[in-house]
């Protein structure tokens, strides 16, 4: 009966028994489908995008990133991905521990809020800190009197950005940490183990990849996000750019080489998330593999 | 170490998981808490081992209450239904986890903490496998991980959780007459928690019966399965057929078949219950002017030691009775024969119970 299991187990992996795959030609309509729709809307752009930003030349491409507007919105940008994604991260992995861990009153209230960026609109996410801050807000006359300035200045952008990312890790981690359960856990203050030991020794391994995978795409958006850090920034030039903001006025100004060269910097970056990503998902897969993702494997002793 | 348990009740919510249960554990002994599922028997195993907190009661470790203790200081070893084993770690390291997280100053050394677990590995036959991950053990293997782990600190008191219930059945067998082995070379104080009453019967010193949440009888494997406190114990410790009998003059009555009432049997009952376990019962062509009733064979299931025949009684309530395969051959029994039934013993239980 093993046998029978095993046998089953390799077609059921290779997933193209004779019964069940496709006649040839609709997998490779399918096939021609799928790429030359990818091709027509991502490669042909990105490909475009690289062409224009060197049209110039290559010295030309590179001065882009050496003018001191280009360089104050990269260190910007970076500043903001160095507040925002430790935050976001220890946010998240405390919302996700506290919702998968533990049952307590107001879950689902806070699930339904950690979702809420990704419902709204950036725009509004931003508008929502304008209302809060800017002067004519709840708090802007008491922030006016106190001389602190966080609409139009950098406080603002990492505030729109921290909206914006929130749910990044929680959302990753939350079904991984469901799926492990607690058993674990307790087996480990059972055993003698206090709190942290427990995370750091049994949960944060089980996690890791997840973790990983969650912060790469946090930081991604916090690098990348146009639509909340526009409202609130002010576009002021050297002080409140980020690298989206100034492909923007680039762009405005009819700069087109360079507004296409800084924006091939946020592509590259794109290109790096990825590659990031398929590694860490490729490495997650194989420990899930390893480590327990098929309980069934090897009954026999 | 002795546990005594007193007045513990537990709910979840609208469900009563425990009502106000006591029990003792005298030290040494291997104890089964046996019952069906949503009995309460995993619920008590948690309080006990302080994962879970009682509404009221108390729970005491040797003559001192559990709750002064946090669930570090209770040295309780505890093996879950589904090993719980950390999968990222090795064998090894799974077994090694409770040293290399006590604090500093009373952790073993590394040469220390090797020799424990190799010892430990030794004793559940498992040395071999000391590097490899449990992903990649047999379920039996992985059971024997999750003890080995759990003996690694020592503890005062072993709790497990349907330590083979996830097992198949030959290597369950096997499992269970290692664990009483291994119980009787270590003597630690152990409880654990099944819905086998096989399982409970073969390995514990005592058993314990528990139903919705209430303890119905304890007593040695022998006591609970010759003297049942009451129908629930009688049958979930083994397959019965049930009678409904009529009193009458101090006697039961099931069609034409007296029994004999119990002596502390309330003289006012009207109707009794009648328990005859399938073996119990024997099946012939002829009356043979015996004190029997009439059925007539529905199914034959000849496979194994025992033969199994259906029938159904004259009254028209099936019956379960088992006999030997000699027997079976004797009498040439066909499907839709009518035969004369006869219980050779009978456990009677006077008045309204309900199981």
């Amino acid at each position: 009966m093993a046998g029978g299991i095993a046998l089953r187990r390799a077609a059921a992996s290779t997933g193209r028994t004779r019964s069940t795959a496709e006649p040839a030609i609709i997998r490779w309509a399918l096939i021609g489908t799928a790429l030359s729709f990818l091709g027509l809307f991502l490669f042909v752009p990105l490909a475009a995008m690289f062409a224009h930003a060197l049209e110039k030349g290559v010295a030309a491409y590179f001065e882009s990133f050496r003018e001191p507007d280009a360089l104050a919105a990269i260190r910007l940008t970076l500043f903001i991905a160095a507040i925002a994604v430790p935050l976001n991260l220890a946010f998240g992995v405390a919302a996700a521990w506290a919702i998968a861990k533990f049952e307590f009153v107001g879950k689902t209230i806070l699930i339904a809020l950690i979702d809420l960026p990704f419902s709204v609109s950036p725009v509004v996410s931003g508008l929502i800190y304008v209302l809060l801050f800017g002067l004519q807000g709840l708090l802007g006359p008491w922030l006016a009197a106190h001389d602190i300035k966080i609409i139009f200045a950098v406080p603002g952008i990492v505030l729109a950005t921290i909206f914006v990312t929130f749910p990044f890790v929680a959302r990753e981690l939350i079904p991984l940490m469901q799926a492990h359960g607690t058993e674990e856990e307790e087996a480990a203050l059972v055993l003698g183990a206090n709190g942290l030991q427990t995370f750091r020794r049994v949960t944060l391994p089980n996690i890791k990849w997840g973790l990983l995978y969650g912060v790469i795409l946090l930081n991604a958006r916090a690098m990348g996000e146009f639509g909340a850090v526009s409202v609130v920034s002010g576009h002021v030039r050297g002080l409140t750019n980020t690298v989206p903001l100034h492909v923007e006025i680039l762009y405005n100004e009819y700069n087109s080489a360079a507004a296409f060269a800084v924006a091939s910097l946020l592509a590259v970056l794109a290109l790096v998330t990825l590659a990031v990503k398929s590694v860490v998902e490729w490495k997650a897969q194989h420990q899930f593999e390893a480590g327990g993702g098929r309980p069934n494997r090897g009954e026999e002793p | 170490m002795s546990i005594e348990i007193r007045n513990i009740t537990k709910t979840f919510g609208d469900f009563v998981a425990l009502r106000d249960v006591s029990l003792e554990v005298p030290p040494g002994e291997l104890v089964a808490l046996l019952g069906p599922s949503g009995s309460g028997k995993t619920t008590l195993l948690r309080i006990i081992a302080g994962l879970e907190e009682a509404d009221s009661g108390t729970i005491l470790f040797h003559g001192e209450d559990a709750a002064s203790r946090s669930l570090r200081d209770r040295r309780v070893g505890f093996v879950f239904q589904h090993y719980a084993l950390f999968r990222h770690l090795t064998v090894f390291e799974n077994v090694a986890f409770g040293l290399r997280v006590r604090p500093r100053r009373v952790r073993p050394l590394e040469d220390e903490i090797r020799a424990r677990v190799f010892g430990l590995l030794k004793l559940v036959q498992l040395d071999w496998l000391a590097t490899r991950y449990p992903s990649q053990l047999s379920g039996g293997q992985r059971q024997r991980v999750a003890l080995a782990r759990a003996l690694a600190v020592e503890p005062k008191l072993l709790l497990l959780d349907e330590p083979f219930g996830s097992l198949d059945a030959k290597v369950r067998k096997e499992l269970r007459r290692w664990l009483r082995r291994l119980h009787d070379e270590l003597h630690v104080t152990s409880v654990f928690v099944t819905h086998d009453q096989e399982e409970a019967l073969e390995v514990a010193d005592s058993v314990v019966v528990m139903h919705e949440g209430q303890i119905k009888q304890v007593g040695t494997p022998d006591e609970v399965y010759h003297h049942p406190a009451d129908p629930f114990v009688y049958n979930f410790l083994g397959n019965v057929n049930l009678f409904h009998a009529r009193v009458e003059e101090g006697r039961a009555y099931i069609g034409d078949i007296a029994v004999d009432l119990p002596e502390h049997a309330r003289a006012d009952a009207e109707t009794a219950l009648v328990y005859v376990r399938p073996h119990l019962l024997e099946i012939d062509h002829l009356p043979n002017g015996g004190n029997n009733f009439r059925a007539r064979v529905e199914h034959i299931n000849p496979a194994g030691p025992l033969v199994k025949v259906e029938l159904v009684s004259e009254w028209g309530d099936p019956v379960q009775v088992e006999i030997s395969q000699e027997r079976y051959r004797a009498l040439r029994l066909q499907k839709g024969a009518e035969v004369f039934v006869t219980p050779k013993e009978k456990k009677v239980f006077v008045g309204n119970y309900s199981i």
